[in-house]
């Protein structure tokens, strides 16, 4: 086990390390000068040198990357061209409505698709197993500004229950304001992901069901379902944790789009918003962030994992 | 399906001409094969149509028309400035066209020389390539548009790089094991027995005997890139403005949601479709040519879940 956690902590540290450098190459590719392009086209020389120079643009590659690296783990992401704030702060207050979000739509997606992907496995080939199975099919397609749009549409415009868009000025000061708007985009990723959840989920439960375990203990004079729910779901348990990771990744890409969506005040919008303004060293440090977040989920995920399977412990 | 052993269990090409397709009949006789390709045909169809033709010009402003309901002449009725969202959609399919097959095509040109870097390289060089791509796999697809944006500035080039680097990394991963395995069938050594260079029986025995799973990732990538599309224009980091695109059409609609929700349906209806129709094809793809695969009538042998390596989807 403590072998396992060192091999696997240091693939984390590595794919840190190439992550970092990749994002950090890519964004320094750019044809032409970041300070060029930063002071503008009628600015004098002087002024894109005293840039350069602010920025450390004319030290060499290795010395900036290590300069930054550096800052970083002193806690410092760096801090916005345009408007100098350090990217530290702002991610720190971004994610008070990030991570909520992120918490809910997992929940969410967990509560549903659990449930229904066991329940579409064990009746399969009826009538309701079909119709989940296609159900999750669908909704999987679903790409998710639409499904936003579309429970923007029944929730909000209909029926009027919740806000359509937007966070209570006074944040998390008022709860209730705070999470009803927060409802619907957790609402909207949590159905998507949890659609492509429940397909998994099903599978995997159809893999138990034919699994001699399961088998046996029905042949033991269990019926089939209580064999597969006493047998067969700690099984599709596990393998639902090594998705996890996925999931994780999938529901901050979906958080970047509807924060937008919803205009949230999180950190997908800003990085939108970074992006198109092509604030790089802000940008820099965001994507570090998010890449580094999924990265250590995958490392606990598959700690955890090993950690609880039996078979898996054994093993080392 | 008997025989469908037989015929898949080496697709190769000694077989004269009505064997070769006889994977597409049993694509066809299963329900899922046949909507999959029915809808990528369709798409394929009015993306190749539009280039010449549709109803009406989808550039054409028509003030007094806007806002028409869904009915004569404009099918899909018409949006804010009274362009036909019909002929909107069709020309926003080439764009979807064009993104699903560059993509494509770059996922499967680094997915295959990553997978044989991973596999048939010196023991240093496989391992090392395989952590490399366990790594790049956390990167999701929108990220790594991000990253080309926040340099390039977006554009429909920026999708298709990010989605064929982002897929063909997963192509990669999975095609990986799988090349190892056939790369010690007795067939391959045969092939290296009898004097064939490696390039060679790569290309003559390993590439064919992989396609199978390799076909279906792609049809799944495919899927991918279409939401991801949609969702880089909606950001605005995909199609240009003056470009016709599903996911421009979302962004545009989205303003008038409030009062005008039945036209933002068309482009979201247009997109799951396709999406849903590429997924379904990946699946019966898997089916037909897996021999492996049993039908599931068998209680005792359903059929193998299907776990799918899918990376993030974007939107």
């Amino acid at each position: 086990m403590i072998r396992y956690a060192l091999t696997r902590l240091s693939l984390l540290l590595l794919g840190l390390l190439v992550a970092s450098v990749l994002i950090f190459l890519t964004l320094r590719v750019l044809p032409g000068d970041i300070a060029q392009l930063i002071a503008g086209t009628n600015s004098t020389a002087e002024q894109v040198e005293a840039i350069r120079e602010r920025l450390g643009l004319n030290q060499p590659l290795p010395a900036q990357y290590l300069e930054w690296i550096g800052g970083v783990f002193r806690g410092d992401l760096g801090s916005s061209l345009l408007t100098g704030s350090s990217v530290t702060s702002e991610l720190a207050e971004k994610s008070q409505v990030t991570v909520p979000l992120g918490i809910l739509s997992l929940t969410i997606a967990l509560l549903f698709s659990l449930p229904l992907g066991v329940l579409s496995a064990m009746r399969r080939g009826r009538r309701a197993g079909t119709a989940l199975s296609v159900g999750a099919q669908a909704l999987a397609a679903v790409p998710v500004v639409w499904a936003g749009m579309m429970l923007v549409v029944v929730f909000a415009v209909w029926l009027g229950w919740l806000p359509a868009q937007g966070f209570p000025r006074a944040g998390w000061q008022d709860p209730a304001a705070a999470f009803r708007s927060l409802l619907l985009p957790a609402l909207t990723i949590g159905i998507v992901e949890g659609a492509m959840l429940m397909r998994f989920v099903r599978s995997a439960t159809m893999q138990a069901v034919g699994q001699d375990y399961v088998r046996t203990a029905a042949a033991k004079g269990l019926t089939r379902n209580t064999a597969l729910i006493r047998h067969g779901l700690p099984n599709v348990g596990l393998s639902v944790i090594t998705v996890l990771g996925l999931q994780v990744a999938g529901i901050i890409v979906g958080a970047v789009v509807i924060e937008q969506l919803f205009s949230l005040p999180g950190i997908g919008r800003m990085l939108v918003a970074d992006v198109s303004a092509r604030d790089l060293p802000k940008v820099q440090g965001e994507l570090l962030v998010l890449t580094g977040f999924v990265l250590v989920v995958g490392f606990v995920v598959d700690l955890v994992h090993r950690v609880i399977d039996p078979r898996q412990r054994e093993a080392t | 399906m008997t025989g469908s052993t037989r015929a898949s269990a080496s697709p190769a090409r000694k077989a004269p001409g009505r064997r070769r397709f006889e994977w597409l009949r049993r694509l066809w006789a299963l329900s899922t094969g046949r909507f999959g390709l029915i809808v990528v045909a369709v798409v394929v169809l009015s993306a190749l149509i539009a280039r010449f033709w549709t109803p009406f010009d989808p550039r054409q402003v028509e003030i007094s028309d806007r806002w028409a309901l869904p009915g004569l002449p404009h099918l899909l009725g018409t949006d804010g400035s009274g362009r036909d969202i019909l002929s909107l959609l069709m020309a926003g399919s080439r764009t979807t066209v064009i993104v699903a097959v560059g993509a494509g095509v770059i996922a499967t040109v680094l997915g295959v020389a990553l997978a044989a870097l991973g596999a048939l390289t010196a023991r240093w060089m496989r391992e090392s390539v395989a952590v490399f791509v366990d790594i790049l796999i956390a990167f999701p697809v929108l990220i790594i548009a991000m990253m080309i944006s926040a340099v390039w500035g977006g554009s429909l080039a920026v999708v298709i790089w990010s989605v064929g680097i982002g897929f063909g990394v997963n192509i990669a991963r999975v095609t990986r094991p799988e090349l190892r395995r056939v790369l010690h069938s007795d067939f391959v050594l045969a092939g290296r027995a009898s004097g064939l260079s490696p390039l060679h029986n790569l290309w003559r025995h390993l590439l064919p005997n992989v396609a199978p799973v390799f076909i279906v990732q792609l049809s799944w990538g495919m899927a991918v890139a279409v939401l991801a599309e949609a969702g880089l224009s909606y950001l605005g980091f995909g199609a240009p403005v003056t470009e016709p695109s599903w996911g421009l059409l979302l962004a545009e609609l989205q303003q008038y949601i409030t009062v005008y929700p039945l036209s933002v349906l068309w482009p979201g209806l247009a997109i799951t479709f396709t999406v849903l129709g590429l997924n379904l094809l990946g699946d019966a793809l898997r089916e037909a040519t897996d021999p492996t695969l049993s039908r599931g009538r068998d209680p005792l042998h359903p059929p193998r879940g299907a776990i799918r390596h899918v990376p993030e989807v974007v939107a």
